[in-house]
């Protein structure tokens, strides 16, 4: 029994580490401008190719982005599922990415009104102020309702007014701005420079140190509040990280790419039927690894799906990832009842 | 006298006001402790505070001389282990796994067992016979293996205190005693110390050393088995107003049937008990008698019967009761005799008989 667990955790997470390796490749390759592999390699190796440009400034720091934030986005759900014991939470569903999105896009149209150029640090800050003023709600809601679907309707209804806020605001900046913002605040990997990258990778990584050093008292959590502290547990440290560290995360997301549906929900569940298992240790790599090969499909399908026109990204996710979510509430509801 | 765990002025319960105050608990190592009281007493809170899940209002608790409060979280848990009424969650997660999360206190950062620990949750496993599920899902199991795979979890967090919760509640009888006797073992080997709530007052009174009584607002007794359970007391914590509990023999018997009895049984040496229990299900009062108060019949008779007649343990039936007895025969209409033979001591009883026949009453043989 052990050993055939431990075939199926390696064989999961070569399968997942393939996966993200076939996909940035095909990210990278695929488009309007087909750029082959040799190519590529050639590139790489400090070759001088035809469309180096594209490569190097247009898709590179595009597929690394949705690499990046896909993972961080399922890991955002998978760390936002443990803290409410809910299977269907997520920074999109609980209106976290909503309120951040509404406050980037607060700053941005100040900012710019007043002709200040907005930093990719200015951004993630602001994304996590709004990160933190929705979460703060949610928590305040997950105090008086203690019921799992009450507690998606009260995220979604923040969500919403954060978005009417958003519109708002969008509505009246300038003419200029409105195209980028309308692009961003619908979800988009597409502008990415390599500047962002940077931050996002340097933010990310550091996040996700943090968060695999804490599978332990994770793993402690899951099981219960009261257990977790018979086993010696500081809960309401645990509490407090885990609340900053998913907002990190989502903040970092939205301020990137907007928000985006639904891979924060639906990756961890996916990532957990394929490892059998809901061990924090194995949970936390591999819904990563997940939101990366789930972002990178998505955002490959919403770039060349329709070509020239794109697609907003949270579309594909939304098709993709709502289904999932739909069968988990389904397959929780039978359980209940069995 | 040295005790290994004490409780100092403690009071106990909710967002500050106290539910339970003054509990003053001193015990052995090794020893067995139960707390007993009615529903919604606080028993759940008094343990709950011992865990440290709750925080106490006043008082000290202490665990060989040091205080639970000063202990880190890791100090208290190799300690210190509970099973709660409180289930635990878990998804995706095998019997084994759940039993493994015991070792949480010793593993390192990470959390990855080493070979030392999986001979522990083995031998834990072992010790409560959950071996052959280990593989199913802890979600699939009946409630009475659940509660058992949370002992070996318990188990092997080696705790030197354990706190249980009515952990023997969805058990059945073979492993409520099992399960008791696991304790008791674990007691003998490792110097054990035990703290729970049972409901179970009959198995109270046989597994703790002691016993504390709580009713709601107070510990109303603290003590050894047979200190606590003195005639009358079990009635009077429980309020019970329907029925009747023996300290004495640990039984308890539905309330007596009421109004003028018209049945008179006589019976002795345990032949009599089934034939009341029938009568007061039909509803039927009855008398009985002769009965030393040392019968087997007698425990049970007192609670259901309308009166009985007995004599002092090992005393003979002088003609004082025999007269009450004829006189209380006379006024029924029904005599069941429970008895074929009688011995030499219950001539009496045979004479009674006899004379119930030349009264001409309706005689119904239950032998």
């Amino acid at each position: 029994m052990q050993h055939s667990r431990k075939i199926r955790y390696i064989i999961a997470f070569l399968l997942l580490s393939i996966s993200v390796l076939v996909f940035v490749a095909m990210n990278v390759c695929i488009g309007t401008v087909k750029i082959s592999l040799e190519d590529i390699i050639a590139s790489i190796g400090g070759g001088q190719i035809n469309n180096s440009r594209i490569l190097w400034d247009i898709r590179m720091p595009r597929t690394m982005a949705a690499m990046i934030l896909g993972g961080a986005l399922a890991l955002a759900g998978y760390l936002l599922q443990t803290f409410f014991h809910n299977p269907i939470a997520g920074p999109f569903v609980l209106g976290i990415s909503s309120g951040a999105k509404m406050v980037v896009a607060l700053v941005m149209v100040f900012l710019m009104g007043h002709a200040i150029r907005v930093s990719s640090v200015t951004l993630i800050a602001a994304a996590f102020l709004g990160a933190m003023i929705s979460m703060g709600f949610v928590l305040l809601m997950s105090r008086k309702v203690n019921n799992m679907s009450m507690l998606v309707v009260s995220g979604v209804m923040i969500g919403y007014i954060c978005s009417a806020v958003t519109e708002l605001v969008v509505t009246f900046a300038n003419d200029a701005e409105i195209v980028n913002l309308h692009n961003w605040s619908r979800g988009s990997f597409s502008g990415m420079t390599w500047d962002n990258v940077i931050v996002m990778a340097v933010v990310i990584t550091v996040t996700f140190v943090i968060v695999f050093f804490m599978a332990k008292p994770l793993s402690a959590y899951q099981l219960g509040e009261s257990y977790a502290q018979n086993m010696g547990v500081n809960i309401r440290v645990l509490r407090v990280a885990l609340v900053i560290l998913s907002s990190i995360l989502s903040a970092c997301i939205v301020a990137f790419a907007g928000p985006i549906s639904f891979v924060g929900v639906a990756v961890p569940h996916l990532v957990k039927s394929l490892l059998g298992s809901t061990k924090p240790i194995l949970m936390i790599p591999a819904c990563f690894l997940g939101g990366s090969v789930f972002c990178l499909f998505c955002d490959l399908l919403a770039r060349t799906m329709f070509a020239p026109t794109e697609l907003s990204i949270s579309t594909v996710t939304a098709v993709f990832g709502a289904p999932v979510v739909l069968w988990v509430m389904i397959r929780r509801s039978r359980e209940k009842v069995a | 006298m040295k005790y290994y765990f004490k409780t100092e002025g403690l009071s106990v319960g909710y967002h500050k006001k106290p539910i339970i105050k003054d509990i003053e608990i001193g015990l052995e190592k090794g020893e067995i402790l139960t707390l007993i009281g009615p529903n919604g007493a606080g028993k759940s809170t008094v343990l709950k505070s011992i865990a440290k899940q709750l925080a106490i209002i006043a008082g000290t608790i202490y665990l060989d001389e040091q205080s639970v409060e000063s202990m880190s979280g890791t100090e208290l848990s190799q300690n210190m282990a509970v099973v709660l009424t409180e289930k635990l969650r878990t998804e995706m997660m095998t019997c084994e796994d759940v039993v493994a999360t015991g070792r949480y206190p010793y593993t390192g950062r990470f959390g990855i067992l080493s070979e030392s620990d999986h001979k522990v949750v083995k031998e834990a496993m072992e010790l409560v016979h959950v071996t052959a599920i280990k593989d199913q899902d802890f979600t699939r199991i009946s409630d009475g293996q659940r509660q058992r795979v949370m002992l070996a979890r318990a188990i092997c967090q080696e705790p030197e205190i354990i706190i249980l919760d009515e952990p023997t509640s969805y058990l059945d009888v073979k492993y409520k005693l099992e399960f008791l006797s696991i304790l008791q073992e674990m007691r003998k080997k490792k110097g054990l110390t035990v703290i729970m709530s049972l409901h179970e007052l009959e198995l109270a009174e046989r597994v703790s050393d002691k016993i504390l009584c709580i009713d709601g607002k107070c510990v109303d007794r603290f003590g050894k088995p047979e200190e606590v359970f003195e005639q009358g007391y079990i009635s009077k914590l429980f309020s019970i107003a329907s029925g009747s509990f023996d300290e004495e023999n640990g039984s308890m018997e539905l309330e007596p049937a009421k109004g003028e009895a018209k049945v008179f049984v006589i019976a002795g040496g345990g032949t009599g008990r089934n034939v009341y229990r029938r009568l007061q299900r039909q509803g039927i009062p009855f008398i009985t008698g002769v009965l030393p108060q040392n019968d087997l019949d007698y425990p049970v008779a007192r609670a259901l019967a309308t009166d009985v007649i007995a004599t002092e343990a090992f005393e003979p039936i002088t003609e004082e009761h025999m007269q009450e007895a004829r006189k209380k025969l006379t006024s029924c209409d029904k005599i069941i005799c429970c008895k074929e033979t009688f011995g030499t001591l219950e001539q009496a009883n045979l004479e009674l008989l006899r004379f119930a026949k030349e009264s001409v009453k309706e005689i119904e043989m239950n032998c």
